[in-house]
C-alpha cells in the first residue's frame, strides 16, 4: 500500500496546483502503532504528510460535513458510501468534492493485534499482506488477513462506489463471506438472553461519545442525548440511559449506515456498539433489499414514502 | 492558593510524616499477602485493579479477590475513586403530602475507610492536582474531602511503563511518593513497601505487615532503572514564559492541531486530572434526586449559555481550551508544573490520535520564540 501514500500525493499535488480543489483530506502519520491521524492539507508540502495504510479506519466522510470549501478528500469504499450519503443529506455538495477513490483490502484491528502479543505493542509495519508486530515481549507476524476489524473482514464494497480518480485498480470484491453470522446468534437468543447480553456488552460504557462522535451520520446540531429543553435521556452513569443511548442512536443510523467500523473502532473501552447497527442493516436488507450508500439516486427507505408502500399502516 | 503555600503545605505533609514515621520500609512477604488482605478488610474497603475482559479497572475488591497488579495501567484513571463519575448529591420528594416536600437532603454516603491498593505514581500526583480545584482557601467540596479523607493510597511502583509514559518531564515519576501514603515495590517473593504518611502506617499497622527491611537500595535502584525505561517526554520550560494571548491566537497551529478531534470526552473522562463536572437534577414520578456527573469541555454543550449563545462554538476553541488549561492557565496559575502527569492515557485512547505530547511541545516552542518576537 505504500503506493497508495505515492500517489495521493501525486493527485493531491496536481489537484492543489490546477486550483481544483482548496484542501485535501486525508492521514497523516500517527505518533502511535495502528494509528493515523485524519489531517488536511492546503499545500504542496503539507501534501508529503499524507500516508495510506491499514490504519486508516477512521471515516473521512464525518469530516467533510457543512464544509464550505472545494475539497479533495480519499475515499475506501465505506468512505464513499458515506459521501454518498452526505450528499443525500445536503451535508456536503457532490460539486465541491473531488473524490480520490481508494480500493481497499482492509484496516487493521489494533485491539485484536494487541490481544495476539506479549507486553505493550511497540510497532506495526505491513508489506502487502503481512502485519509484523515488534512488541516488549518480541516480534510476531500475522497475515493480514487474520487481523482485519471485525468489519472489514466482512466487507462486500471495499471499491469507491464514487469517485473521480482512483489511486490504483479495483481490488476484488469478496463473495464469500457472511456477513450476519453474529446477528443470527443474537436473533436466536430467547429474550433473557438477549438483554444479559447487551446488558453485558454496554457495561463498561463512560458515555464518551466517541462512537457517536467519530460516524459521518451523527451530525445533529445538538444530539437528543445533549438536549436539555425537553430533556430526554438522563445524563448520569445509570444503565438505562445509557442503552437509550445506544438504541435510540442506531435507530437514526437505520438505512444509513456502512458498517464502517469507525464507532467500534473510536471507543476507548473497546465496546462493540455495531451489533446494533448491523442489525438494522441486516433488517435494511431483508425488508427493502437496500445497502446504504450505494447510489445517488434513490434516498435512504427510512426517509422517504413512496406512494407505492406495500404496507397499509402508513397510508 | 500560591504556589508557595502549596509547597509549604506539601512539605509540611511529608515532613510530618516523615517525623511519624520515621520512613519506614517494610518488607511483606508474598505468601503473607492474602493473608493481610483479609485482615485489612476488617477495617477498609478495598479497591485494586481488577481485569475486565480486556482492560483494568478500579474495583471493590471483594473476600477472596486480590488486586491484579500484572498491569501498565488501568484504561480509566484513579479519579474516580473519590470523584465517581456519577454522584448523588441530594435527593427530595415533589409530593406535597409529605412533609419534607421540596427540601433537599443530602445523600448518605458511605465514607468508611477505604484503601486503594496498586494506584500507580502518576494518578496518585494527579489527585493531589485535582484537590487543588476541590480544596481551596474559599471553597471546601464537601463530596471530595471527605471521600479523599477516607482513602489510604497504596501506590505500586512502575517497573515497566509504557512507551507513552512521559512522567518524569510532567513533575512526577515511577516512584513518584507525592500523594501516596505507601509505596510498594515488587521485589520477587515479596513486596517492600515504603510507609509515607500516619494513614499509611494504619494501614500497614491493620494489615500485620510490620517487619521492617533494610530495602533503601531496593527503591533507589528501582527508581533510576525505572526512570531510565521512560522513553517519551515533553518540554515545559518555557510555558510559563510564553504570551498567553500570542498563544491562544496562534490559529494555524490550533486548526492543525484541532482538526482531526470529533470533540469527544474520551481525553477528559480518562484523564486522572481532569475535574469538570456538570450538576443534574432527574425526577422519577415525585422522587427527584440531585447529582453531579463528569462534564467535557471537549462537548459543544459544556459552555452553552442560557440565551443559546456559546462562547467556545467551535472545535477549534474547545481543543484550544483544553490544552490551554492543561498546558498554560493551571501553569501561571497554580505555579505547579502542568495539569497533566503524563500517564499517557489520553494519547492511547484518543480516537484520531491527538497526542498532547506533540502539542505540549508545540506550545512550548512557539511560546518562547514568539514571546520573543512581541516583545523585541
Ligand atoms: S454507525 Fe458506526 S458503522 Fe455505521 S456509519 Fe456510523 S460509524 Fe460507521
Ligand atoms: S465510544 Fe464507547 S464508551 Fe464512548 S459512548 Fe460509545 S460505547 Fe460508550
Ligand atoms: S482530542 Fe481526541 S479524545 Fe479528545 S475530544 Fe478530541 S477526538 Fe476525543
Ligand atoms: S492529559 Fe493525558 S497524559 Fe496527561 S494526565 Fe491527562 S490523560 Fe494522562
Amino acid at each position: 500500500m505504500v503506493n497508495y501514500s505515492d500517489k495521493i500525493r501525486e493527485i493531491s499535488k496536481r489537484l492543489l496546483k490546477d486550483c481544483k480543489v482548496d484542501m485535501i483530506i486525508g492521514f497523516r502519520k500517527g505518533s502511535v502503532p495502528m494509528m493515523n491521524e485524519p489531517h488536511f492539507a492546503r499545500t504542496a508540502e503539507d501534501v508529503d504528510e499524507l500516508v495510506w495504510d491499514s490504519n486508516c479506519g477512521i471515516n473521512l466522510a464525518n469530516y467533510l460535513t457543512d464544509r464550505k470549501e472545494k475539497i479533495g478528500v480519499a475515499a475506501k469504499g465505506c468512505d464513499s458510501r458515506n459521501i454518498v450519503t452526505h450528499i443525500l443529506e445536503n451535508k456536503i455538495k457532490r460539486e465541491q468534492l473531488t473524490i480520490i477513490g481508494v480500493p481497499c483490502k482492509g484496516m487493521i484491528d489494533k485491539r485484536k493485534i494487541a490481544g495476539l502479543v506479549e507486553g505493550e505493542v511497540l510497532e506495526v509495519t505491513e508489506d502487502e499482506e503481512q502485519i509484523n508486530v515488534k512488541s516488549s515481549g518480541g516480534k510476531k507476524s500475522f497475515k493480514k488477513t487474520e487481523v482485519l476489524q471485525e468489519n472489514c473482514a466482512v466487507c462486500i464494497h471495499r471499491n469507491p462506489v464514487v469517485y473521480d480518480e482512483m489511486v490504483a485498480e479495483p481490488v476484488p470484491e469478496q463473495t464469500d463471506v457472511d456477513r450476519y453470522e453474529d446477528v443470527r446468534k443474537i436473533e436466536e437468543m430467547d429474550p433473557e438472553q438477549r438483554w444479559a447480553y447487551f446488558d453485558d456488552l454496554f457495561k463498561e460504557c463512560i458515555r464518551c461519545y466517541a462512537c457517536r462522535n467519530a460516524c459521518p451520520l451523527c451530525y445533529c446540531p445538538t444530539c437528543f442525548v445533549d438536549e436539555a429543553k425537553p430533556q430526554w435521556v438522563g445524563k448520569s452513569q445509570d444503565p438505562i440511559d445509557i442503552r437509550t443511548f445506544h438504541f435510540l442512536r442506531a435507530y437514526h443510523c437505520a438505512g444509513r449506515c456502512t458498517d464502517c467500523g469507525a464507532c467500534q473502532r473510536a471507543c476507548p473501552v473497546g465496546i462493540n456498539m455495531r451489533m446494533l447497527t448491523k442489525k438494522l442493516e441486516k433488517d435494511c436488507k431483508d425488508l427493502y433489499n437496500w445497502e446504504a450508500g450505494l447510489t445517488l439516486d434513490s434516498r435512504p427507505p427510512l426517509d422517504f414514502y413512496r406512494p407505492d408502500d406495500p404496507e397499509d399502516f402508513i397510508k | 492558593m500560591d504556589s508557595h503555600r502549596i509547597n509549604q503545605l506539601t512539605h509540611q505533609r511529608i515532613n510530618q510524616s516523615r517525623r511519624d514515621t520515621d520512613m519506614k520500609i517494610v518488607a511483606i512477604d508474598k505468601k503473607d499477602w492474602e493473608k493481610g488482605l483479609d485482615r485489612l478488610r476488617e477495617a477498609y474497603r478495598l479497591i485494586g485493579p481488577v481485569k475486565e475482559d480486556r482492560y483494568h479497572y478500579f474495583r471493590e475488591l471483594p473476600q477472596g479477590q486480590a488486586p491484579d497488579f500484572d498491569f501498565f495501567n488501568t484504561r480509566i484513571s484513579a479519579k474516580e475513586i473519590v470523584y465517581p463519575q456519577s454522584e448523588d448529591l441530594f435527593e427530595y420528594t415533589l409530593d406535597e403530602t409529605k412533609e419534607d416536600y421540596h427540601l433537599l437532603k443530602e445523600v448518605e454516603k458511605d465514607y468508611s475507610p477505604k484503601a486503594v491498593l496498586g494506584i500507580r505514581p502518576c494518578d496518585a500526583k494527579a489527585v493531589e492536582l485535582v484537590k487543588l480545584n476541590f480544596d481551596t482557601d474559599d471553597y471546601k467540596d464537601p463530596y471530595w474531602l471527605r471521600a479523599w479523607e477516607a482513602t489510604t493510597f497504596v501506590g505500586l511502583a512502575c517497573d515497566s511503563p509504557c512507551s507513552t509514559c512521559f512522567c518524569t518531564t510532567a513533575g512526577c515519576g515511577p516512584y513518584h511518593e507525592e500523594g501516596l501514603d505507601v509505596l510498594l515495590a515488587d521485589d520477587g517473593d515479596r513486596y517492600v513497601a515504603k510507609v509515607l504518611t500516619e494513614k499509611g502506617e494504619n494501614f500497614m499497622k491493620a494489615a500485620g505487615w510490620t517487619e521492617g527491611a533494610e530495602a533503601e537500595a531496593r527503591f533507589e535502584s528501582g527508581k533510576s532503572a525505572a526512570e531510565e525505561k521512560i522513553v517519551s517526554t515533553v518540554s515545559t520550560e518555557k510555558l510559563r514564559s510564553a504570551d498567553t494571548l500570542a498563544l491562544h491566537g496562534n490559529e494555524e497551529m490550533w486548526e492543525d492541531i484541532s482538526f482531526s478531534c470529533i470533540n469527544c470526552g474520551t481525553c477528559t473522562f480518562v484523564c486522572p486530572t481532569c475535574w469538570c463536572f456538570d450538576i443534574q437534577d432527574e425526577v422519577h414520578g415525585k422522587q427527584g434526586r440531585r447529582m453531579r456527573n463528569w462534564d467535557s469541555c471537549m462537548f459543544p454543550i459544556f459552555t452553552v449559555h442560557t440565551t443559546g449563545h456559546n462562547p467556545r462554538g467551535t472545535k477549534l476553541q474547545r481543543v484550544r481550551q483544553r490544552f490551554m488549561h492543561k498546558l498554560k492557565y493551571f501553569v501561571d496559575k497554580y505555579d505547579a508544573g502542568i495539569m497533566c502527569v503524563g500517564c499517557g492515557r489520553c494519547v492511547q485512547q484518543c480516537p484520531v490520535n491527538i497526542d498532547i505530547r506533540r502539542v505540549c511541545d508545540l506550545m512550548d516552542r512557539y511560546g518562547a520564540t514568539d514571546a520573543c518576537a512581541v516583545e523585541g
